[in-house]
């Protein structure tokens, strides 16, 4: 990564610090580094410099736990890097529906956001084309499906997203204020924990605040119940989806025992309102602690007995199995995230890779890599619930002592850029704060790990029976309002 | 087979006692204020993220998202209690203090027609999915809606009441619109949290700041997102179940 800034996760830089390079020599080094999946592109974006307009890259090496960012000078438009490095196409998308910066070359340069327009098809008289959305039968949220099929066989599935965009970025520019944090937590209303602490993260650093350990565990407490509370309540709807009852049943209940435990930590069951720029708004008193500890050892397993009785079942198997696979090469080559990556293989982990907070002296137990089928992506997440487990008892036992919250002054450093990466439950969730000379918000940047994740979604449906869309999409069970915001 | 009914009877019967006992709480939780407005801080006024404290120290809880901030600074003001019957069946009873929402009753119309069985479209309009996943949760066996005769139905064709949830995204609002063409007359509307009610934290996003002014709304629901027991007390309330 020659001539790229190497930066900390969780900190803040000057932007007349970051380098400026050619565009040439900079698309050549996105390309190589991505290429071989040495490196993943957390974020590509404009930035604006003394009125001129630059593309930012922020990069992931997971193997050297670093972290990198360059600029280089842009037009209107650029030589798409998409033919290349497919990892690009989703956010090159995004650049020209948002910002007008096209990608010269670039395949299908379709807005991402837009909720309509047209859709890719195929031709000949045994074509059948499927569409559903965006109210789809359960209460869930808003989306478009495009399915080309020949008879019940999927041969392109094009998702259409946007209808939950309601201008999530553009509500947070200006000063920083008591509406910012919240905006933050609910850009994707079940990741709130993760958002939160990577948002004050942020904040800390653009003010130069250090928070107690006591609060950074705290913080990762609340961001490891959110995990075994989602991965619980989709291990549940995949044993619906496949008419599996007594697991679905079960852990339909169980989850609302994860999400109440949170709500006995902070009072709300999306640990909302707990997270703040210095610390964290309530502690865990030794007696709170003690109904933790015993409310987890009752209901683990429980849970645990609800998994493996699904686990156990051949007809659960099977449906399983081979289905919706995804390739440890194309989830490279598209850059998937999260669980969903590393049940096709792709080894990355931010509480490992750039771990931060209480992450830096301890993280849950990694979860092996498995095929990339449903299977895997349904055991990773069996996994990472007990790793997860095990490690929030551990964390609640060794609770440090300190200080809540330590004042944090929100004024926050001028001409700067902060970045903070955090594993949130469906993977990498990065968020960039821009200030400009007065030090209010400038820009604001949230990438969600759905952004990431939705083309392996359509990937995963190539060549699969349309009947099995339910169990893919519930394998990954994307955010759409953390893509679409 | 015979595993599957050993688990059952491991697991046991865990639904919970609501509506014969009060729902379980935690002693966080934020329900219904109790407001002072002549000892409302201006400062509790302003560091309200969502503008929900008027002139005159009133909270809008069509507004609020509980964040408890206000009460914070000003606690000889502002206090937050237990109460979770929250739902009301018009936007002005969401005031606090006001009436007490619970001592309204329902349409007569929708209690003589849904009495017992309440069929439930949901669309879910932009926000943050949290509502949606806590009105889900009441599908559980933690909460089985169904023994009151309430249902969550796929067609519209077959629904007596539309829950709204999010502030109603611009790219949304005419699948809203069709959803609620294609409901039989006469149909119901509910608001189901801050956004779809006033719109929320997206008020002045690219949103209709909430579902009231596209179609006429029976009952609302505030939180942000409700907790289910908020929800259910209100739909039951809705449906006058006893
Ligand atoms: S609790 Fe409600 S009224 Fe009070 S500051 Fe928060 S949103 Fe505003």
């Amino acid at each position: 990564m020659k001539n790229f800034l190497k930066l900390k996760n969780c900190s803040a830089v000057k932007v007349e610090t970051l380098p400026v390079l050619p565009f040439a020599e900079f698309r050549q080094t996105l390309i190589e580094s991505t290429g071989k999946g040495k490196c993943r592109v957390s974020a590509f974006f404009p930035l604006q410099k003394s009125s001129e307009t630059f593309l930012c890259a922020l990069l992931i090496d997971p193997e050297e736990h670093s972290l990198y960012c360059a600029l280089s000078p842009v037009g209107n438009s650029f030589l798409s890097l998409t033919p290349e490095a497919p990892v690009f196409h989703w956010f090159e998308r995004e650049l020209f529906e948002k910002y007008g910066i096209k990608a010269e070359g670039h395949p299908w340069l379709k807005p991402i956001r837009k909720a309509d327009g047209e859709y890719f098809t195929m031709a000949g008289d045994a074509v059948n084309e499927v569409a559903v959305g965006p109210v789809h039968a359960g209460v869930i949220e808003p989306g478009h499906f495009r399915f080309q099929c020949m008879g019940e066989k999927v041969y392109s599935l094009e998702i259409s997203l946007g209808y939950q965009s309601r201008g999530v970025e553009k509500l947070l520019e200006g000063k920083y204020s008591s509406r910012t944090l919240p905006l933050f937590e609910s850009a994707a209303g079940d990741t709130a924990a993760a958002a939160a602490t990577g948002a004050c993260a942020l904040i800390e650093a653009l003010s130069g605040t250090v928070i107690s350990e006591r609060a950074q565990q705290i913080r990762a407490i609340l961001i490891e119940l959110e995990r075994v509370a989602n991965h619980t309540g989709d291990l549940g709807a995949l044993a619906g989806d496949v008419a599996y009852l007594p697991t679905a049943s079960f852990c339909g209940r169980i989850r609302g025992e994860y999400l109440n435990m949170t709500a006995e930590i902070c009072g709300n069951r999306f640990g909302r309102n707990c997270i703040i720029p210095g610390g964290v708004r309530y502690d865990i008193e030794p007696a709170r602690c003690e109904k933790l500890l015993a409310h987890l050892r009752r209901v683990n397993p429980e849970l645990k007995h609800a998994l493996d009785l699904m686990f156990d079942s051949p007809t659960v198997l099977d449906r399983f199995e081979n289905t919706g696979s995804v390739s440890l090469e194309t989830a490279r080559s598209i850059g998937l995230v999260g669980p969903a990556g590393r049940a096709s293989g792709v080894k990355l982990d931010l509480r490992y890779d750039l771990p931060s907070g209480a992450y830096k002296n301890s993280a849950p137990k990694q979860a092996p890599c498995g095929a990339g089928d449903v299977l895997s992506r349904a055991k990773v997440r069996y996994h990472e619930i007990f790793a997860s487990l095990e490690f929030i008892e551990k964390t609640l036992i060794d609770l440090a002592q300190g200080e809540l919250c330590t004042p944090c002054i929100t004024a926050l450093q001028p001409d700067s850029i902060a970045f903070s990466l955090t594993e949130a439950w469906r993977g990498e969730l990065c968020q960039i704060i821009v200030t400009d000379t007065q030090g209010n918000i400038d820009q604001c940047r949230i990438v969600d790990p759905s952004f990431h994740n939705w083309f392996g979604l359509a990937m995963a449906l190539r060549n699969e029976e349309i009947s099995n869309f339910p169990i893919c999409n519930k394998s990954f069970n994307l955010s759409y309002c953390g893509h679409d915001l | 087979m015979l595993k599957a009914f050993m688990a059952r009877l491991r697991q046991g019967y865990r639904t919970g006692k609501f509506p014969s006992a009060p729902p379980v709480l935690p002693d966080r939780f934020a329900g219904r204020p109790e407001v002072f407005p002549e000892k409302v801080s201006d400062e509790a006024r302003n560091t309200c993220p969502v503008a929900a404290i008027s002139e005159s120290g009133r909270i809008d809880l069509g507004r609020c998202i509980f964040c408890g901030k206000c009460a914070k600074v000003c606690p000889e003001g502002i206090r937050f209690t237990e109460e979770y019957r929250l739902g009301a069946f018009s936007h002005e009873a969401l005031t606090v203090p006001g009436v007490d929402p619970w001592q309204e009753s329902s349409n007569p119309e929708l209690r003589k027609l849904c009495g017992k069985s309440f069929k439930i479209r949901q669309v879910s309009a932009g926000g943050c999915a949290a509502c949606e996943l806590d009105f889900n949760v009441l599908n559980t066996l933690a909460w089985d809606i169904g023994r009151f005769g309430i249902q969550v139905v796929a067609s519209p064709r077959h629904a007596d009441a539309l829950l709204v949830t999010g502030p109603v995204s611009d790219n949304m609002r005419l699948a809203l619109e069709k959803t609620y063409n294609a409901m039989p007359k006469p149909s119901f509307v509910i608001a189901g949290g801050a956004c779809a009610i006033s719109g929320g934290l997206y008020g002045e996003g690219t949103t209709a700041g909430g579902v009231e002014s596209i179609l006429p709304v029976d009952m609302y629901v505030p939180g942000c997102p409700p907790h289910p027991a908020v929800m259910l007390e209100a739909l039951l309330r809705l449906i006058a179940y006893r």
